[in-house]
């Protein structure tokens, strides 16, 4: 057979499926989105025993062909739309042992399309436990199917589904049930106006609010004789419908299936009792998000800056090996800058989704969601909203991602807008510094103004986030489910080998999907800052050494020489003197001489470079803009910095040591040179208390990080979101500083 | 007639009657259906959501779904 077999995976939620597809698919697998939607799509191949191959088809976990969902609509438009290049040849429905009423609903219903069906029960190594014991004979014959009874955890039963797959041309594909009892007048008429459809297909189409299919529901609706059942009336026939599928089932099942309960045993209760009690299950969520905080604040930091500092390397390397121009300069300061931009954000995504796949296979995720519902509720958020709200304080990247866990889609879209307003730790260098230079050093109540600030500003950011997020519940018409349900799981050990698959998923999602972008326009940032078309740029070199020829070094780097030329006289001081072995008088100066030319050399470099950008592109872009940021209290070189922010808001303080031609490596220079820098008058310093209260307020509120935009494009599969972004938070934080700053000045 | 919302921890009832315009068919198919029995196993903090073993099936649903499920509360299981 040389066509691979198509498959799809369906089943509930919470009954496994996905570690079925991960045991068929091993990491052959594709993560996509459906075309227009944001719904995920993941596809597979899993080989057969024979050799041949099998397609497989992850579909969206749902409890029945009734949707109120788009991740439900795209399990129903599959399955009724013949021509879909996905449209499955076997359908395998995942079933959960201890929960096999409830999933059978499914089953019964996938069976009415006539779609050659399996059944996987999964978990079957808890039935001892659960004392459960089947009569799988009895109940193929019942179900006219074939049973795989599986278990993941225990590696058994997955290639039974394999040899189940092979051989799906003799499975049976006559219904389980006959629908059209409920209201057989009804569905007479509907046959005749149809003759050539499926009745069940028909029935799915009247009721379901779905897209596509190749029957058109228009078509139905103009047959007049059938858009006379009101709304109600419909739904009191899927009701009779939903009854007689639990009589089947329990029928069924009275013969097929059995429980002990003297010898069924859980942990669930005591385990609820504890984790979602009033008090020690906020105790124990609030732990848990510490040490989730705490991983991607902390522990992520030493990854990150092992990447950091190879990148810098693998930079140095390539330009001291490759012949010097403009090839060298794009790869090592554009392309490996940029790609280094990518790999840096990996151990925060990774950490993250460990956290959050440990969560979710635990059963854990849905305690959260029962804590915190009634807290998130009037602000349109859901109780899953929580952990990336309080992640995106480490970075918003990861917290984005983390928003696939919120079915419904208004709420997980919300929380996605309001995310990047909490406070990352990429703005926390750019706080401290103008924190540092603006801020008094005194103290109310034993408390330092500065650390006050700094809390004010995570709290603003947060408070935002929250305030936002009203308003968007109010403003967002997006017809979404109003209904809340969710379904508590058992508590499980998780398995590694999901985890493990959603930690790479989730991070070659992000590098691959979103990295593109950011690296597009990493590459962008450095040509703007690397280039000019002025004469100046151009021939920077040659006017700067002619400035320092005429006129020396600048008054501050003539300065910042002369000091450290003293304090090296000074810590040599005693040496000379005392020491028997002492340096030779000659030599010591020599050594000063030779430190002398040496920094004179670094300031001379500092000032090409800060010409240089001063006359490159996003130079003149920073000059330009100038009348437009003047009334917040910057100037030209601080709108630069802006500009530059946007490939991430920690290059502010980078960019700054630039423009004033200082070393970037010693935070505590750059801060006496910002002390320094005077404003357009001349006379008082720029960063004054408004300046830099204006400053912080614009970047606690902007929307300054490509990063973040490219993955919110890729979350909601549309560029409108991170473009409303972008406007409405860049819009809020130039207004608020606007106002702060004709307040404070 | 006392609704899901009425039971207190721990209490089961059996399912009559809810009004079929206003429940989603969800809960049906997750077996709220007149005759099963329904236990309340934990109410959230906030006293919202209630979290309900439904002949099996343990969900977490709003105070306001609860009200709209009537029910007989069967009254020998407040004894432990």
């Amino acid at each position: 057979m040389s066509r691979a077999i198509k498959v799809a995976l369906i089943g509930n939620p919470n009954t496994g499926k996905t570690s079925v597809f991960n045991q068929l698919t091993g990491l052959k697998q594709k993560v996509g989105n459906y075309p227009g939607i944001t719904v995920e799509k993941k596809e597979g191949v899993c080989k057969l025993p024979s050799g041949a191959k099998a397609h497989i088809l992850d579909l969206p976990g749902t409890y029945s062909l009734n949707t109120t969902s788009l991740d439900e609509s795209v399990v129903v438009e599959l399955l009724l739309n013949k021509n879909d290049v996905h449209y499955p040849d076997v359908a395998v429905v995942i079933s959960d042992v201890e929960n096999l009423k409830r999933n059978l609903l499914l089953f019964t219903q996938i069976k009415d399309l006539r779609i050659p069906t399996i059944l996987v029960i999964n978990m079957s190594d808890r039935m001892s436990r659960k004392g459960i014991s089947l009569d799988v004979g009895l109940m193929e014959e019942k179900l006219d199917t074939k049973i795989a009874l599986v278990s993941t955890r225990k590696n058994r039963g997955v290639e039974q589904i394999k040899e189940l797959i092979e051989d799906y041309e003799s499975l049976s594909t006559s219904p389980n049930l006959n629908a059209s009892r409920i209201a057989p007048d009804y569905f007479n008429r509907l046959q005749k106006a149809f003759p050539k459809e499926d009745l069940y297909k028909l029935w799915l189409v009247i009721t379901q609010d779905v897209n596509f299919m190749p029957i058109e529901k228009k078509t139905i609706e103009d047959a007049t004789s059938f858009s006379t059942k009101s709304k109600s009336e419909l739904k009191k026939l899927q009701h009779k419908e939903t009854a007689l599928r639990y009589q089947f089932i329990n029928d069924t099942l009275k013969e097929t299936y059995k429980v002990d309960f003297q010898v069924a045993k859980g942990l669930r209760a005591s385990f609820d009792k504890i984790l979602t009690h009033k008090i020690f299950g906020y105790v124990i969520f609030l732990v848990i998000l510490l040490t989730i905080f705490q991983a991607i604040f902390d522990w992520s930091t030493y990854p990150m800056d092992f990447i950091d500092e190879q990148f810098a390397n693998a930079g140095e390397w390539i330009k001291s090996t490759l012949p010097p121009g403009v090839f060298t300069d794009l790869l090592a300061e554009g392309i490996l800058a940029g790609i280094g931009g990518i790999v840096i954000f990996i151990p925060q995504i990774a950490f993250l989704f460990l956290f959050i796949s440990l969560l979710e296979e635990s059963g854990y995720m849905s305690r959260v969601v029962f804590l915190m519902d009634r807290l998130m509720r009037p602000f349109g958020l859901s109780g899953k909203s929580v952990v990336p709200l309080i992640s995106g304080t480490a970075c918003a990247i990861p917290a984005v991602m983390a928003t696939r866990t919120i079915e419904n889609w208004k709420e997980r879209l919300i929380t996605i807008l309001v995310t990047p307003f909490t406070t990352c730790s990429a703005r926390l260098p750019v706080y401290l510094i103008l924190i540092a230079l603006v801020i008094p050093k005194g103290r109310i109540l034993g408390l330092s103004y500065q650390a006050l600030t700094l809390m004010l500003l995570y709290l603003l950011g947060f408070g935002m986030a929250i305030l936002s997020a009203m308003a968007l519940n109010k403003v967002l018409k997006i017809k979404s489910r109003s209904l809340f349900m969710v379904e508590m799981p058992t508590y499980r050990l998780p398995l590694l080998k999901n985890v493990v698959y959603t930690v790479i998923e989730k991070t070659k999602s992000f590098v691959f999907g979103a990295g593109k972008i950011i690296l597009a326009i990493s590459i962008v940032l450095w040509f703007l800052g690397s280039n000019g078309y002025s004469t100046e740029f151009k021939n920077a070199e040659t006017l700067v050494n002619q400035r320092i020829e005429e006129r020396g070094l600048s008054d501050y780097s003539k300065n910042y020489i002369r000091n450290n030329i003293d304090a090296y006289k000074r810590s040599t001081a005693g040496s000379v003197v005392d020491q028997s072995n002492a340096l030779g008088l000659e030599s010591f100066q020599d050594s000063i001489q030779k430190m002398k030319i040496e920094l004179e050399e670094k300031a001379r470099g500092q000032e090409i470079a800060s010409y240089k950008l001063e006359h490159s592109y996003i130079g003149q872009m920073g000059k330009a803009i100038e009348p437009l940021v003047k009334p917040l209290g910057y100037d030209w070189k601080i709108g630069i910095a802006v500009l530059t922010s946007f490939a991430a808001r920690e290059v502010f303080v980078g960019t700054l040591a630039t423009i004033y031609s200082v070393g970037s490596d010693e935070e505590e220079t750059i801060k006496n040179r910002m002390a320094a820098e005077l404003d357009h008058s001349g006379k008082k310093p720029l960063f004054n208390l408004a300046t830099g209260i204006s400053l912080m307020l614009f970047y606690a509120f902007a929307m300054q990080c490509m990063s973040t935009l490219a993955v919110v494009k890729r979350e909601t599969n549309s560029w409108k979101w991170p473009l409303f972004q972008l406007i409405f938070m860049s819009a809020f934080a130039y207004l608020v500083s606007l106002t702060v700053y004709q307040i404070l000045k | 007639m006392p609704t899901v919302a009425d039971l207190s921890q721990g209490q089961k009832g059996i399912i009559k009657n809810f009004s079929e315009d206003m429940l989603p068919i969800k809960l049906m198919e997750l077996g709220c259906l007149p005759g099963n029995s329904i236990e309340l196993v934990q109410i959230a903090p906030l006293n919202d959501p209630l979290y309900v073993n439904l002949s099996g099936c343990h969900i977490a649903i709003r105070r306001s779904l609860a009200q709209l499920i009537e029910l007989e509360i069967v009254d020998d299981t407040q004894i432990p």
